[in-house]
């Protein structure tokens, strides 16, 4: 069961590793809907840059960590974009996780208390309890 | 869906700052009843494959427009409704901060809009459709298929209102014609969300379906503890 999780944990990181990795960079550029929703009034050229017309995209100010190593899903001093992109997507994938999986970990709930749903197997059952035990003699101490 | 700087005001996007914190407080409150020594490492990878495919920005019928998944209701789908919209809100922080994707001043917003509303507008439209829809692979499929659709013209509708308080354009009266682009456009995207949402959650279901929160929460056959969960607070 435990081997499970730990497959199944794996292999999701593994596909998401190529998906950011790989795939991303065929991923259109043109701008989201809601950028282009904020390009209306506007006229724009092949690179999808502004040329004309107003439009409340013109609104928009630089981003505060554009200078950022990563900024834009690329790695600066990369020269290769189809490397830099991958490389960003893994980074940030493998960063993510760290964060989430991490922060998600210290957040859980701790106890011996079954969750509903969870047929607790004995050594489950026993880990937590003795986990308890020694949490109270930490305290303790 | 990531909104940059200088498109909405300051002073209201620091009241959805305010907002967005809040929200995300009582998420960590109530969803730690949630987390568990299952549910973390997995709700970790939710939010790394929700990162991986929002970079997977795919063509939309429109010429020149792209979409990419916002992730709430794939969140909602296998980690829950709380923990989910923190899974969303994980990607949209390291996003802002190190991919400088979505202004940092306008976090809150896009927290709002997208871990927020997209993932509380799913688990509303999951909750309902997995009680009346046929406890089937294909029941399953059309859930996740139309709440992810429709929590991204949701979500899309966000912007809408915070562009009403706080655009930095003037639409004159034209409100109405941005939010009919809005939700026009995000239906289209919301489609590719609802196909990325249901293949993914069906293999998921396939593989491991005691890992889908939504089909152990909403689906559990011990379905008396269910009221009663929900009654204590």
């Amino acid at each position: 069961m435990k081997n499970r999780s730990w497959a199944f944990l794996a292999g999701g990181l593994l596909v998401a590793l190529l998906l950011a990795g790989v795939v991303s960079n065929y991923a259109s550029s043109h701008p989201d809907g809601l950028d282009s929703s904020l390009l209306k009034g506007c006229t724009v050229d092949a690179d999808d840059n502004i040329v004309g017309g107003s439009c409340p995209a013109q609104q928009a100010r630089d981003h505060e960590l554009a200078d950022s190593p990563l900024a834009d899903y690329g790695v600066r001093g990369v020269r290769n974009s189809f490397v830099s992109t991958g490389l960003s997507g893994v980074l940030g994938v493998l960063v993510t996780f760290a964060i989430g999986a991490g922060g998600f970990w210290l957040l859980r709930r701790r106890g011996a208390t079954p969750t509903d749903g969870d047929a607790a197997t004995p050594t489950e059952g026993d880990s937590a309890t003795s986990g308890d035990v020694r949490r109270r003699a930490d305290a303790a101490s | 869906m990531h909104i940059s700087n200088g498109i909405i005001d300051g002073p209201v996007a620091a009241i959805f700052a305010a907002l967005a914190l809040a929200a995300l407080t009582a998420c960590v409150l109530r969803g730690r009843r949630d987390l568990d020594d299952r549910l973390a490492p997995m709700a970790g990878l939710v939010a790394a494959f929700i990162f991986a495919v929002q970079m997977l920005n795919f063509p939309i019928f429109t010429a020149g427009v792209s979409g990419h998944l916002l992730g709430g209701a794939l969140a909602a789908m296998l980690v829950g409704p709380w923990v989910g919209a923190l899974c969303v809100a994980v990607v949209l922080v390291v996003q802002a901060l190190i991919f400088g994707d979505g202004g940092v001043a306008m976090l809150g917003l896009n927290i709002t809009n997208m871990a927020l509303l997209g993932t509380a507008a799913a688990y509303a439209l999951i909750a309902l459709l997995l009680r009346v829809l046929p406890r089937t692979r294909a029941g399953l499929a059309v859930t996740a298929f139309v709440a992810a659709t429709l929590s991204v013209v949701v979500a899309s509708q966000g912007f809408v209102l915070e562009y009403w308080l706080g655009g930095t354009t003037d639409l004159g009266n034209n409100l109405g014609g941005l939010a009919g682009t809005m939700a026009g456009v995000h239906l289209l995207i919301g489609i590719g969300e609802g196909l990325i949402t249901a293949t993914t959650v069906l293999t998921v279901a396939k593989v491991r379906p005691d890992l889908v929160y939504a089909l152990r929460s909403l689906r559990a056959p011990a379905a008396p503890a269910v009221p009663v969960a929900g009654g204590v607070r």
